[in-house]
């Protein structure tokens, strides 16, 4: 699906999606690690349940939104991966005030 | 004459216009400016809402409060011809009241609305409302503020996706084989042979009748056919939040969640043009007010605040008027394009078509602006 560029050589940065040890690259965005990573599939609607992925990545579509360390609606392609942290796929709307 | 008539501005108000007029098989022509237009349609809170409106003025009530009854066709044919859905609902709208006084200013202005005369016609559904204390108000949107006052409910009240209900009118104006003309600002209107010359830049068409339907540019055009119509613009911000699971199914007066699930936070008024960027402080005021009304939002990140203008006269209510000088001009212009796009839909385009203005609309004429005032 994406390949990253061979010029580059960041070093690697390690977070965990649904619970799973992922590898990512320093300054990656969480979406652009997610797609690396083969995750196409990243949130679920509302409305329908459908599945969506990150789509325009600068910050406009709102369709990456994810869960990162417990705090739901956070745009994937605008957050940078920062080690160890914790991702999760959204299902649904998130309702204020309930964070874990 | 290239068209019977001519409607000079795509916003709201001129959508709900010429489509109306277009389903009296008038042949319509739209003169718009471009995406610099200062747009009220694609800024604004959404309300379709009659219940506090028309203090001083019951002719104002009584077509708020129609208009909302006509909404239910409106959306219901739009939807029909255009797949669309406006999204509105009319589940009843809570006037939340923070503090005692705010409650006690409340209940004694509606009391003053309800008693005026000429409130109740035939057709025109009645004003109700209630007045519900702390514990009621909690009772009923069990997640508001614990020092929320009470709040004044009307079941008149509802709100509805004023970008949907945009676009749906757009789409159906295209299917409808209207003429839209972006990018054409009108510089010029003069009276010929009966009709109408509209001009600007490059460009002239000519029309039997004409509808100024242009906002704050409604200033400049009218007196070139006799017409007057003096606005202010007055500019509002807005907060939007993230998405959220509905929490929230009635509208309230400066808070509501819309069927997307975006929390809207207004609503300021400031008497300026330049909006150029929200201001701080206000921002400050409307995100104050609305976590003492739904505490729940202290976690809810905003993701847009905005600012932009909407238009109002110089006692706030419409303007409807048809020139006298020039016959077939028609000037409209009102703060409340939305809750009014019903009435503006499905009831002025008849009277615009048969070329007289209802005696209903007669209190809505500038002439109440002339000093001295008309008798």
């Amino acid at each position: 699906m994406f390949r990253r560029l061979s010029d580059r050589k960041e070093s690697s940065v390690s977070f965990t999606f649904n619970g799973v040890p992922t590898m990512a690259s320093q300054d990656d965005s969480v979406a652009a690690a997610l797609l690396a990573a083969g995750h196409c599939s990243t949130r679920r609607t509302p409305v329908s349940g459908a599945a969506r992925g990150p789509y325009c990545m600068m910050g406009v579509c709102f369709e990456c939104l994810v869960k990162i360390d417990g705090r739901p609606n956070r745009q994937a392609c605008l957050t940078t991966v920062v080690e160890g942290m914790r991702v999760e796929t959204q299902n649904g709307a998130a309702m204020p005030g309930q964070e874990e | 004459m290239d068209y019977d008539v001519i409607v000079i501005g795509g916003g709201l108000v001129g959508v709900s216009i010429a489509w109306g007029l277009s389903r009296c098989g008038q042949r319509i022509a739209i003169l718009d400016e471009g995406d610099v237009a200062n747009r009220a349609a694609r800024a604004n809170f959404g309300l379709v809402w009659s219940s506090s409106k028309g203090l001083g003025n019951a002719a104002y009530s009584r077509w708020s409060r129609t208009s909302t009854a006509n909404w239910h066709r409106l959306a219901a044919e739009l939807k029909a011809e255009t797949g669309i859905d406006t999204g509105f609902v009319q589940s009843g709208g809570f006037s939340i009241r923070l503090t005692p006084t705010e409650l006690e200013r409340g209940i004694a202005s509606m009391a003053r609305l309800a008693d005026q005369q000429g409130m109740d016609a035939e057709g025109t559904p009645p004003l109700e409302y209630e007045i519900l204390d702390q514990a009621e108000t909690r009772r009923r949107l069990p997640l508001i503020g614990e020092t929320v006052a009470g709040a004044i409910f009307s079941p008149l009240d509802g709100h509805a996706n004023p970008l949907r209900l945009f676009a749906g009118f757009h789409k159906a104006l295209q299917q409808r084989g209207v003429h839209y003309f972006p990018h054409r600002k009108t510089t010029a209107i003069r009276h010929r042979a009966g009709g109408f010359e509209v001009a600007g830049e490059g460009w002239r068409l000519g029309a039997g009748k004409i509808v100024l339907a242009a906002g704050i540019g409604n200033t400049a055009l009218a007196p070139m056919v006799g017409l007057s119509v003096p606005l202010s613009p007055s500019r509002g911000q807005i907060i939007v939040t993230e998405r959220l699971k509905p929490f929230l199914s009635h509208a309230t007066g400066y808070l509501r969640q819309t069927d997307e699930g975006s929390v809207l936070i207004g609503e300021s008024k400031e008497a300026t043009i330049d909006h150029q960027r929200p201001r701080g402080p206000i921002t400050a005021v409307l995100a104050e007010r609305a976590l003492r009304t739904f505490p729940l939002l202290r976690d809810a990140r905003a993701v847009r605040i905005w600012a932009a203008f909407r238009v109002v006269t110089p006692d706030g209510y419409p303007i409807y008027e048809q020139s006298e000088r020039f016959p077939g001009a028609f000037a409209v212009a009102c703060h409340s394009g939305v809750t009014l796009a019903a009435n503006h839909a499905l009831v002025l385009p008849r009277q615009i078509s048969a070329g007289a203005l209802s005696e209903d609309l007669s209190v809505f004429h500038s002439r109440r602006f002339h000093v001295p005032a008309a008798v």
